[in-house]
């Protein structure tokens, strides 16, 4: 992810040490003078956050990470991020919580990412790698996406990725840079300029506000992004996302050996969520199993995609237990058997 | 020479190019306008306004970008030591300044000063301590002086319970990183004159690499302190300076890596 960043031109790299994202850092202390980019280690999360924002402001592609109860404190800064329209790529590799939990895989965090996260009416643009080359193909997006919008983009791995070695095909470096015309570099041949989030007007922060609402519209119009996996015939339709996804895909491969009609659904983008894909899904299928490592966060955006249309079973395992695709398996299984062969009697 | 053309008025102190020219909206006799002119007149005693980034900070200090001629980055509550160092980072060839209150940068935002201090990072540090926050409506804050009546000290601040007025100058001025230290107030002619020769050199320092630069100013706030304007500035002169003491505490003459 690290060797992505850098290769996305990103050139700012401001952490705290938390497990199970240390490597980033690490990587990034030692490579980023390389690239002729800027590493800082910084005295907590709440400056390293900052640190990332007075670089955004200039202009530059930066980027911190860190794991859950590190985003909780960056999120004062995510808001701000987000208030005065400045791009940032944030990265949590997701622990077991709530509170220090462990550093085991989980997906307790999706909440906190996908509605926003820190104070204020704002989104947040969340990638949900499956795989680590999925989470390197999705860092180059993460930094286009957020210099497109102006706008911080979270990617929302979890500690089984964080923790996973796998052979990757890295990108090529990005060679242009998109030009900013907003940013802070002094005021040389033009008029001073700020940035802030500071409207004490009502009506101009409420305009602010729709003006922030419009582009999220726009995201929500143009970036949505999912994996479909063996859907056409499907009877059963598995929606996971992330690490649970890839256990998900395995249980599934496992069941159509056995002849079972089942299907997985897997939202790349947590926020835009994909409910209009959802919602065309229940036309065709009126089962819906929602995987997730936790106690049940997406299954909300699942069921306000349906709206009723279709049924929704959850299996979770919060805390950092990661089941086996067999363990998956026959959770699935068992629902099919109640639900369609059932039926089909 | 024609007596009929009426002569031009010479102006001994013209308003300097970085302060922009618009009515003050602080309180009658805050000494924010004054601090903010010094600031300017050291930006353009070197020439740097064109090159200059600001970080304004949270409390009434937030609009500084509304008087100063530079751009303008508004940090969150006690964050601009750590903004600025992300700016000074991305554009090694700019003047960053922050311009903080002491609520701000003596209490939230206490790690962030002191570890961008530590970095040494080459930014000038502009601190107001008016011992209270201002903007909030008069809070205790960690400056406010023992025995001082705020909003949330009403008996007075009592060393047992809220601890003692931090002196956030001296303890910088341990710092490695550290190149300049000083305090300043803007009480009367001959401490302005001085505090103005504190913020130039605070960003001399900057500019010659030695290391962060910091002063701090203290200010009247007479809207908070329940005072008239004079009777806040006698305040500055009996109270304030006995216990925070005007002068330079470090000043380093070359950096440490040359």
């Amino acid at each position: 992810m690290a060797e992505a960043a850098i290769r996305a031109g990103c050139r700012f790299y401001f952490g705290y040490p938390i497990t199970p994202q240390n490597e980033v850092a690490e990587y990034m202390s030692e490579h980023m003078p390389e690239a002729g980019g800027t590493f800082i280690q910084a005295e907590s999360e709440i400056a390293s956050i900052y640190m990332v924002l007075g670089a955004s402001v200039t202009g530059a592609r930066a980027m911190t990470s860190s794991s859950s109860p590190g985003i909780s404190l960056k999120q004062e800064g995510i808001s701000f991020l987000a208030g005065q329209e400045l791009p940032a790529v944030i990265l949590n590799v997701m622990r077991g919580g709530p509170g220090l939990g462990n550093i085991a895989g989980c997906q307790g965090d999706y909440f906190q990412a996908t509605r926003g996260g820190g104070h204020g009416d704002y989104k947040t643009i969340v990638l949900a790698p499956g795989s680590v080359q999925e989470l390197v193909d999705l860092t180059g997006v993460a930094f286009e996406l957020a210099d497109k919008y102006r706008n911080p983009v979270m990617i929302l791995a979890d500690g089984l990725i964080g923790q996973m070695r796998e052979p990757v095909v890295l990108p090529e470096p990005v060679k242009h840079l998109p030009e900013k015309d907003w940013a802070l570099r002094g005021a040389k041949g033009r008029p001073s300029r700020f940035s802030r989030s500071l409207i004490l007007n009502v009506r101009r922060m409420e305009e602010h506000n729709w003006k922030l609402q419009r582009k999220f519209r726009e995201i929500e119009a143009n970036e949505i992004r999912f994996e479909q996996y063996l859907l056409e015939d499907a009877k059963l339709v598995v929606v996971a996302f992330g690490s649970a996804a890839r256990v998900a895909k395995g249980a599934v491969k496992r069941l159509r050996k056995e002849g079972l009609k089942v299907g997985l659904f897997r939202p790349i983008t947590l926020w835009p969520f994909p409910h209009k894909k959802i919602r065309e899904l229940a036309n065709e299928c009126s089962e819906f199993l929602v995987y997730e490592l936790n106690a049940g966060q997406m299954l909300e955006d699942v069921k306000l995609a349906l709206s009723g249309s279709a049924e929704v079973f959850f299996y979770g395992r919060p805390g950092g237990v990661i089941p086996t695709p067999m363990d998956v398996a026959k959770i699935i299984g068992s629902r099919y058997y109640q639900r369609i062969k059932r039926k089909a009697k | 020479m024609s007596q009929d053309k009426p002569k031009e008025p010479r102006l001994i102190n013209p308003r300097p190019r970085t302060l922009i020219d618009r009515p003050s909206h602080f309180c009658p006799g805050c000494h924010h306008g004054l601090i903010h002119r010094l600031v300017a007149e050291a930006i353009d005693y070197f020439g740097i306004r064109e090159r200059s980034i600001g970080v304004a900070s949270v409390g009434c200090s937030v609009f500084l970008y509304d008087f100063m001629d530079t751009d303008v980055l508004e940090a969150p509550h006690g964050r601009a030591a750590a903004a600025a160092t992300g700016m000074r980072r991305a554009q090694p060839d700019k003047v960053v300044y922050t311009y903080q209150g002491d609520g701000d940068l003596a209490a939230i935002g206490t790690s962030e000063i002191i570890h961008a201090a530590n970095r040494g990072e080459t930014i000038t540090v502009v601190f107001v301590n008016n011992t209270n926050y201002g903007m909030t409506g008069g809070q205790m804050a960690p400056t406010t002086l023992l025995g001082q009546k705020t909003t949330t000290t009403p008996y007075g601040r009592d060393f047992k319970r809220d601890g003692y007025p931090i002196r956030m100058t001296e303890l910088l001025a341990t710092l490695e990183g550290v190149a300049f230290a000083a305090r300043g107030a803007v009480n009367k002619p001959a401490n302005l004159r001085r505090t103005r020769e504190l913020i130039r050199r605070a960003f001399e320092v900057q500019l010659k690499g030695i290391g962060l630069g910091f002063v701090e100013v203290l200010s009247a706030c007479p809207t908070d302190w329940g005072l008239k304007p004079l009777d806040a500035i006698k305040r500055v002169e009996e109270e304030l300076i006995p216990y925070y003491p005007l002068g330079i505490f470090k000043d380093k003459k070359e950096a440490d890596h040359l």
